[in-house]
């Protein structure tokens, strides 16, 4: 059946028999991840629905392993009797998620604040200082070696230095998602910017388009992909930098409730709070994900939906 | 050889074989290259790339430069184009001297280098918007040029939904909007399959016949530039010099029939001969 997943075949069971190519070169395929996932939809939505429609949902199969893991949890821990002070049981964990959701909800606006401002500055530094060392080599030469080598200091090591020099405030928790984010950014909008087709940009100054009117025109937007790949990874960085932060000196933020959980062997309370990090990391991720989408709808990585639209 | 276009010989330093045709061109048009040379400067020390260069393109022209890889050619597009300063010499174009980028070229590469998020139409319009002319006045240009390459009906289209043929037809109008005296092509249709080559090859002749623009064609092939060019530039390989210019003898308008023309393989054999006996010397 394999060779069934042409888009044009209507889904017929017989396709072999009106084949164009043989078997084999049908089934080359230069995108697997990509194409196969996407045909093989296409094939059974028109097939079948029901079960398989449901399964097929995105949100679906990821959801299923999770239950399974979760399953798996609980019926570990009552096999081998793990101590709650070692590994809380998942029904703990949802219990005190459901008692003490608005006070972990409370805490997680502090985080959240601090996340967001990290990553908006990651990215207000982190482009333009891109486009210098994309743009000058003299720049590069001077930032980009020394950008690299401070990325070898462990931020976890200096982040007292910044309650030192901050007190226990937002602003050493902001400093921290900043660091922790600002590098992917560089590095990925530094490659965009150079990947940029030099005969592309010699074309367009040959229609006397000034420097600033070419980059506006070709380098910029051909550089948004890679400056969102690395927004992305950005994002999630950023809440464990601002975690990092919490983590030091703190009076509230979740990562002080992990703090204060681990303290008093409280790991029920411990897990909700590792449970509100992630979902604040997939929310943030998912955002971030969404505007690109708006930004660069004729990217590679975006042509599925223009398919399904056209 | 037909004696009408039998090209007289002119000796000159930095050309071992020079044949110039006795076609008169005024200075004040077209484009006048006179002892233009180019040297890229390196760490190992100086590598020249172009030896100096002494020809004239006549305006409405179809001129074609071949030559084996890395002799240069491109750097001349480039010098032509104004994006490069030649090392000695001066390039006129339309009677002035290139300093910088004068705007009056169109350039189409190997690939069409279209932007991808721009759609057909207004990938056409980038020199509009590059050289700030009114948007509302060469739109409807741009819209001409594209049914004129057979484009009607794709304005709207992204330029991964075309084929590499209708994407390298695309670049073609872009390279036409802005009106522009010269068009340079850098291997146009390298990168396009044999039969959809030679369907742009007669495609391209006749745009350059209904828009009668001066036209400055790079290729590796000897067929395709006889076939397509006015005059035949041959250079010899790195650093480049004219190895010899020759006139094609073919009659206008030319249909895919020309290649059988008995004038058309002896031209294409005699230029041929220069690439091997040059070989041989080395």
């Amino acid at each position: 059946m394999g060779s069934c997943f042409r888009r044009n075949d209507g889904g017929s069971p017989n396709c072999r028999t009106k084949t164009r190519l043989p078997v084999f070169i049908q089934r080359v395929n230069f995108f697997p991840e990509k194409t196969i996932i996407r045909e093989r939809d296409v094939a059974e939505l028109k097939r079948e629905s029901g079960l398989s429609k449901a399964l097929n949902a995105a949100w679906v199969r990821p959801f299923l392993f999770l239950l399974f893991i979760v399953v798996m949890w609980d019926l570990t821990i009552r096999l081998f009797q793990i101590p709650a002070y070692q590994i809380p049981a998942p029904g703990d964990v949802v219990a005190v998620l459901r008692t003490d959701w608005p006070e972990l909800l409370r805490q997680a606006w502090p985080t959240t604040y601090a996340t967001i401002c990290g990553f908006l500055l990651s990215a207000v530094f982190g482009i333009p200082v891109a486009m210098l060392i994309a743009g000058s080599k003299t720049v590069e030469s001077y930032i980009y070696p020394l950008l690299v080598f401070s990325q070898s200091v462990p931020k976890i090591a200096i982040a007292p230095l910044f309650v030192v020099w901050f007190g226990f405030g937002i602003i050493p928790k902001v400093i921290s998602a900043f660091l922790l984010g600002f590098f992917p950014v560089v590095v990925s909008a530094v490659q965009g910017f150079k990947s940029v087709d030099p005969d592309m940009v010699d074309l367009a100054r040959a229609m006397q388009g000034s420097r600033f009117r070419v980059f506006c025109a070709v380098n910029l937007p051909h550089a948004m992909p890679a400056i969102f790949s690395g927004l992305k990874v950005s994002i999630t960085l950023a809440v464990v930098g601002a975690v990092v932060g919490e983590f030091v000196g703190s009076n509230s933020g979740i990562g002080y409730v992990m703090q204060r959980s681990i303290g008093t062997f409280d790991l029920p309370t411990m897990f909700a709070a590792l449970v509100i990090l992630a979902l604040l990391g997939v929310v943030l991720f998912w955002v971030v994900d969404r505007i690109e989408r708006l930004v660069i709808p004729w990217h590679v990585s975006q042509r599925d939906d223009m398919i399904f639209a056209s | 050889m037909n004696p009408a276009t039998k090209p007289t010989e002119i000796d000159q330093p930095g050309a071992h074989l020079r044949l110039v045709s006795d076609r008169a061109g005024g200075a004040a048009s077209g484009i006048t290259l006179s002892g233009v040379s180019k040297t890229y400067r390196s760490r190992d020390g100086d590598v020249p790339s172009l030896r100096p260069l002494d020809f004239h393109i006549n305006e409405g022209e179809f001129f074609v430069v071949v030559g084996p890889s890395g002799c240069g050619k491109s750097t001349l597009l480039k010098m032509i184009s104004g994006l490069l300063a030649p090392s000695t010499g001066e390039i006129l174009v339309e009677g002035e001297q290139v300093t910088k980028p004068h705007g009056n070229v169109g350039i189409v590469f190997q690939n069409a280098l279209l932007l991808p998020w721009r759609n057909i139409l207004s990938n056409v319009m980038l020199p509009i918007d590059m050289k700030r002319l009114p948007r509302d006045e060469y739109l409807p240009r741009a819209k001409a040029l594209l049914k004129l390459v057979g484009l009607e009906g794709f304005e709207k289209k992204l330029p991964w939904q075309l084929s590499g043929g209708m994407q390298q037809r695309a670049s073609i109008c872009r390279a036409l909007v802005h009106d522009p005296k010269i068009m340079l092509m850098d291997e146009p249709f390298g990168a396009l399959d044999a039969m959809t080559r030679e369907k742009m090859n007669v495609e391209l002749m006749r745009i350059q016949r209904e828009t009668g623009k001066t036209v400055l064609l790079i290729t590796h092939s000897i067929p395709e530039a006889v076939f397509l060019a006015d005059r035949v530039l041959v250079m010899t390989e790195r650093p480049g010099a004219i190895a010899a210019i020759y006139d094609v003898p073919l009659p206008r308008p030319r249909s895919l029939d020309a290649m059988a023309d008995p004038a058309f393989t002896e031209l294409v054999q005699r230029i041929r001969k220069h690439f091997f006996t040059q070989s041989a010397l080395d």
